[in-house]
């Protein structure tokens, strides 16, 4: 049985931890505290802590004036209001300044569940990519997440980072596990397939996997937690080494990892390749189980790819 | 003494107005109607009342000036060369290729910018950022910005707005440019922002309405009532007319809210402001 863990929670604990080593530590929350976690870090922090209400634009802004001001600043809330509400702002304010801004938001993707397709974002990796300057980030478990918020401690600039509402698999051991922004990490060794996925799909990836191998299909499996900046060199070298790629990401088939992937390999290193994810449709409410059923993002789903695109080699 | 202050004000701010001029006029794009408007409101702002110092744009206990309606960029630069922080042959440049004179204003290319603005709404919330960093690090300094009436359109100064006031940023003063006009015509009948004191009132600013917004007296002690309130922001609501100063101007202010002068326009407004 694997083990489980929150990587919102966990976030909000590596928050406390840093604002004890760091006074210049300032984080904002748009009314959802308690969910995204800052709320450990207000409580312990107050005087660096600000609830900026229901004004996700405000705190966004908000935020660039702080780290104009020398301010190390994490700004949380779900991740449709951060990518989508605020947009405009992560652009300008906190993007096109190059400001010292982490956009750290939680319920990403379709497993956000009962609450349906307005609290899903399954569009916000495409949006929050095309901006330049932006870093962004999906860590596929826990031990990923604190990885990922410390090493954004000690890279300047703007990041989005996106976490989930459910508990996830911790798929990474924390000792050897040498993690760096921008360089993928692969998983599982392979060569008739790569699998590659990011956030909360790197498990499902990984078990899918597995049944393959138990069908006599090799697949490599590799983790791709940052978007972008993204690690040309292993996806090249997948697609060389393997000759087909599928990609797996609990987000739209347009302008996320899969996206992001096509654009490397097709100017780079052409093989054929398929995209596993949501199929340009919006969600629904059901529970989070349910509607990676629904909506492709099963095991099976992956295989299934697999196995198709293994054809078209 | 006072009056000679008063005397040399209103000469800076005639020189920043020409600067404006020629500098939209050479380029042939910009906002002029807006950034005449604001010209003595900056001129007070960075030669009499902000604690600056153009050698060192990065002294940290400097007060702090956020031009959130960005596109008057002209009058900012203008009034930052004039105050010493690059050379006045720089503003040449406005809006070329490769030049610091972006069109909106960009705090990565000139020193002496706090903010990057453009995109309206946004420099008000930047600004309660920067109020609320000086508070966490016990510093005095004060946060001045400048606002549009067209942009008091915008939902997030509202938002920005219900921070300032919430938060009680006594350390913070807004300053509407309220010259009436915007792109498509005058205010009122676009999108009407009236009663616009009563509004941040009720947004727990402590108000002064009716700020001749190009008498330099008025502005400065306007200025002065800010900075000394405490338990809340203030905003000034200041009465402008754009294109302050150029008669063919302020008699076409919805003409001239984005477009550039001719050249024959501009040796006439110059004319205008000896």
């Amino acid at each position: 049985m694997v083990n489980m863990a929150s990587t919102r929670e966990i976030y909000g604990k590596v928050l406390v931890e840093l604002g004890r080593q760091n006074k210049d530590v300032v984080v904002l929350d748009a009314d959802l505290s308690s969910s995204t976690k800052t709320s450990l870090f207000g409580k312990e922090f107050p005087e660096r802590f600000f609830n900026l209400g229901v004004a996700e634009q405000d705190m966004i802004s908000t935020a660039a004036g702080l780290a104009a001001s020398g301010k190390i600043v994490f700004a949380s809330t779900f991740a449709v209001f951060g990518s989508g509400r605020a947009w405009d702002q992560v652009r300008v304010s906190m993007a096109y300044t190059r400001l010292n801004v982490k956009l750290v938001v939680t319920h990403g993707g379709i497993t956000t569940g009962e609450d349906g397709a307005t609290h899903q974002a399954n569009e916000d990796i495409a949006i929050m990519r095309v901006i330049p300057n932006m870093t962004v980030i999906v860590p596929s478990d826990s031990i990923e997440t604190e990885l990922t918020i410390k090493s954004l401690m000690k890279e300047y600039g703007p990041a989005y980072v996106r976490l989930s509402r459910q508990s996830t698999p911790i798929i990474h051991k924390n000792a050897d596990y040498d993690f760096k922004i921008g360089k993928g990490t692969l998983m599982r060794p392979g060569k008739d397939v790569a699998i590659i996925a990011t956030g909360i799909m790197v498990y499902t990836s990984l078990v899918a996997a597995e049944e393959l191998e138990a069908e006599g299909i090799s697949a490599r499996v590799v983790n791709i937690h940052t978007i972008k900046p993204l690690d040309k060199q292993l996806l090249i070298k997948c697609a060389e080494e393997t000759g087909a790629i599928v990609t797996v990401e609990e987000h739209s088939i347009i302008g996320g990892l899969g996206s992001a992937v096509a654009e490397v390999l097709v100017e780079n290193r052409p093989v054929p390749m398929l995209r596993v994810g949501l199929k340009d449709m919006f969600g629904e409410s059901g529970s989070p189980k349910e509607l990676l059923e629904k909506y492709g993002l099963t095991p099976a789903d992956i295989k299934q790819a697999a196995k198709n695109i293994i054809k078209r080699k | 003494m006072e009056n000679i202050k008063i005397k040399e004000l209103e000469e800076k701010a005639k020189v920043i107005r020409r600067h404006i001029i020629e500098m939209i006029g050479r380029c042939q794009s910009g906002h002029p109607g807006g950034s005449l408007s604001a010209a003595d409101i900056l001129t007070v702002l960075y030669f009499y009342k902000l604690k600056h110092d153009p050698k060192n744009p990065k002294w940290a206990d400097r007060d702090r000036f956020v031009l959130s309606k960005g596109h008057a960029a002209p009058v900012l630069y203008a009034t930052l060369a004039e105050a010493g922080y690059f050379p006045k042959s720089y503003l040449k440049t406005l809006r070329q290729l490769g030049s610091s004179l972006q069109g909106h204003v960009d705090m990565l290319s000139l020193p002496g910018i706090e903010m990057s603005t453009g995109s309206l709404g946004q420099g008000l919330s930047a600004a309660n950022g920067m109020a609320l960093a000086a508070r966490i690090d016990k510093k005095s300094y004060h946060v001045y910005v400048v606002i549009g009436d067209g942009e008091s359109q915008e939902g997030q100064i509202w938002e920005a707005a219900m921070t300032a006031g919430h938060y009680k940023l006594d350390n913070l003063t807004v300053i509407l440019d309220h010259n009436k006009y915007q792109i498509d015509g005058h205010v009122e009948e676009i999108k009407g922002i009236k009663p616009i004191g009563d509004k941040w009132r009720a947004f727990r600013f402590n108000v002064i309405d009716n700020v001749n917004g190009h008498d330099i007296k008025s502005l400065m002690k306007a200025l002065d009532e800010a900075e000394k309130v405490k338990g809340k922001p203030t905003i000034i609501i200041a009465e402008t007319v754009k294109g302050k100063g150029v008669s063919f101007m302020e008699n076409k202010p919805t003409e001239f809210h984005g477009k550039a002068p001719s050249k024959e326009e501009v040796i006439k407004a110059l004319e205008e402001l000896i």
